[in-house]
């Protein structure tokens, strides 16, 4: 016992002053050079296509025929289209929802994804039901499948909300509940193993609560699943929703997106290539610099790689 | 040394545990695993009763139908005096309060995202209405008379050693003052030096707090040490029970005396004239346990009965219990 109490001595200094856990985490977060370069990355990328349009006030819906095709001029720096849209205005107006999309359908995906597989992976009843349904809409063909729903449903949406939010409440929708499956299976199996540990039948024999084992004891331990999850997630929504634009049922066709500018400039890029690198160099910048946060935050809200 | 009373704190009563084999698509049952087979004992307050065996005779699963982990097949506990199988959820959980357990790894017992001042206060958040204040002040006080730092509860339990993890592990059992433990091999995992003082951790636990133990262990000479009785158990039933003294000295059961025989001894003189009493053969399979008494198809001094019916489990002289036909 003195043993271990000389031992405590001699690393008092590092335990007596206080830490908190989000301290921690920030402090293994810095360590990670790429997810630092991410969150610079993915926060200019925000700031540009949110305020950016403040500063460049081109309308990125105005046409000017004299100026078609053109390459980086003081004026329009990224050049302009074959009708004369300014690309710049365009690329910020795009990215406003194409990072939204991507945001918001990752968090109906995740949140829907880790529900269905913490439910069953910890109560065995469900288990069952709910694997064969994720099975069933891992089998369905999602894009014929979100054309029939966005067909269905466009015309409601249009009129209740107005063209755009309504369609952009659509397309989030519907790429999110069409992309929880894996999410889903991963958590379940993480779950299926996380509960047999010991640490959760000591929790029982404490009389911890179900609902408190599962958000204490096995929701922590599973977070690095989620987290590649979350990531992965953002890229294949901005990809989705451009397959969707392209198919010309996302969003109206004078209506800018990153996945859109990329289809629609494709058919020139041996007059303009520009007007295919800017989306798609923004598309992958985005996608990388989040992959690069959630790495780093999966490695900081680990306990047993923090301070390494 | 250890003050017992005759006041009985805990009875088990033919307490069965079968866990169904099941095969094939419709997952039909199409045997059972006999892990425990109607065993019956009772601890008394204050005093500390040992559970031995080798792997896999269901000392472990015993621990765990006590403190109602796992459900039972059939059988009875009752807990000072409530009947543990029967009551709802909610009484359970109050009867918890009472009743702890310390684990066989600590590796696996403590959840590795959760700080140790987080996870020795999670019994009090579960229970006890404590500000925060006097939630640390408890942690800082268990942690001192488990013989840690108070100052670690910002750590996590990467950050300890075996026997140290082992002691958080006991704090957190001894968190809401409980009477009873369940000690599930809590040194199997640490190393020998360590296991020294992790025992008498316990056992100046117990002297301090007026502590009940179910000590589980397969380590002879370690329960020898801290139990005051005995239980032996073999493929699921206990063969013979005695206090800590009288079975060592005089085992009567041919398991026990097997068991025993296999303990090195201090002395070398006495260690070199010491007899092995070698079993044959392997311990049968808990699905499909002998007919008559379990031993039977190991045992050296079996007759023909011993294979037919299962021996009385019976009293042979005060506090003396043994299950065979030939004593």
């Amino acid at each position: 016992m003195t043993d271990i109490a000389k031992f405590e001595e001699l690393s008092q200094e590092a335990v007596s002053k206080h830490r908190s856990l989000w301290g921690d985490v920030w402090i293994q977060f810095r360590k990670h050079k790429g997810a630092l370069t991410g969150v610079f990355v993915f926060s200019f990328i925000t700031l540009a296509v949110f305020i950016g349009p403040y500063i460049h006030d081109i309308d990125p819906s105005a046409i000017n025929f004299k100026k078609r095709n053109l390459g980086p001029t003081l004026s329009h720096p990224l050049g302009t289209d074959n009708i004369g849209h300014d690309t710049l205005a365009q690329m910020l107006a795009g990215g406003q929802v194409s990072l939204a999309v991507g945001f918001l359908a990752m968090m109906i995906a995740l949140i829907l994804g880790t529900m269905i597989g913490i439910l069953a992976g910890f109560i065995k009843s469900l288990d069952g039901p709910l694997m064969r349904l994720t099975d069933l809409f891992l089998a369905l063909p999602i894009l014929p499948l979100l054309l029939v729903i966005i067909l269905l449903f466009r015309d409601t949406l249009r009129t209740l909300y107005g063209p755009e939010a309504g369609i952009f409440m659509l397309i989030v929708f519907v790429i999110g509940i069409t992309s929880w499956m894996h999410t889903a299976r991963i958590v379940r199996s993480d779950v299926l193993g996380i509960k047999e540990r010991e640490f959760v039948t000591a929790a029982y024999s404490i009389g911890t609560r179900k609902s408190r084992i599962i958000f204490r004891h096995i929701l922590p331990n599973i977070l690095s699943p989620i987290m590649v999850s979350a990531t992965l997630g953002i890229a294949n929504a901005i990809i989705t929703e451009s397959a969707l634009s392209f198919l010309g049922l996302g969003f109206p066709p004078d209506f800018p997106t990153w996945g859109r500018l990329l289809y629609d400039g494709a058919n020139f890029i041996q007059i303009t290539p520009s007007r295919v690198i800017w989306p798609g160099l923004f598309i992958a910048l985005t996608v990388l610099s989040v992959n690069y946060i959630g790495d780093g935050l999966r490695d900081a809200l680990d306990p047993r790689l923090r301070g390494r | 040394m250890k003050k017992v009373t005759n006041k009985s704190l805990l009875k088990v009563d033919r307490l069965v545990k079968h866990f169904p084999i099941t095969k094939g698509i419709f997952r039909k049952k199409v045997g059972s695993v006999k892990a425990v087979d109607g065993i019956s004992f009772e601890i008394k307050e204050r005093e500390t009763l040992g559970l031995v065996g080798e792997s896999g005779c269901g000392k472990s699963t015993t621990g765990r139908l006590i403190l109602q982990l796992l459900p039972a097949t059939a059988g009875k506990v009752f807990f000072k005096d409530h009947e543990l199988n029967s009551i709802g959820s909610a009484d359970l959980r109050k009867q918890r309060l009472q009743m702890q357990m310390i684990f066989q790894d600590p590796q696996d017992s403590l959840n590795p995202r959760m700080t140790v001042g987080s996870i020795i206060s999670e019994p009090m958040i579960e229970h006890q209405r404590l500000d925060r204040l006097q939630r640390h002040e408890r942690v800082e006080q268990l942690l001192n008379s488990v013989g840690l730092d108070p100052k670690v509860t910002n750590r996590y339990p990467h950050e300890f050693s075996g026997g140290q993890r082992q002691r958080i592990g006991i704090a957190r059992a001894l968190a809401l003052s409980p009477d009873f433990i369940v000690c599930d091999e809590p040194i199997a995992a640490l190393d020998v030096s360590i296991q020294a003082q992790v025992i008498n951790l316990l056992e100046d636990l117990q002297e301090e707090f007026g502590l009940t133990y179910l000590f589980i262990s397969h380590d002879l000479s370690m329960i020898r040490h801290i139990a005051s009785r005995v239980a032996v158990m073999y493929l699921g039933r206990i063969v013979e029970l005695a206090s800590s003294q009288e079975l060592y000295s005089r085992p009567v059961h041919p398991y026990t005396k097997a068991l025993l025989s296999a303990v090195p001894l201090h002395d070398p003189v006495l260690e070199k004239k010491r007899k092995r009493i070698i079993l044959i053969g392997d311990v049968p399979s808990p699905a499909n346990p002998p007919s008559g008494c379990h031993f039977s198809t190991r045992c050296p001094v079996a007759e023909n009965n011993c294979f037919k019916t299962a021996p009385e489990w019976r009293e042979i002289s005060s506090g003396h219990n043994v299950a065979c036909h030939l004593v």
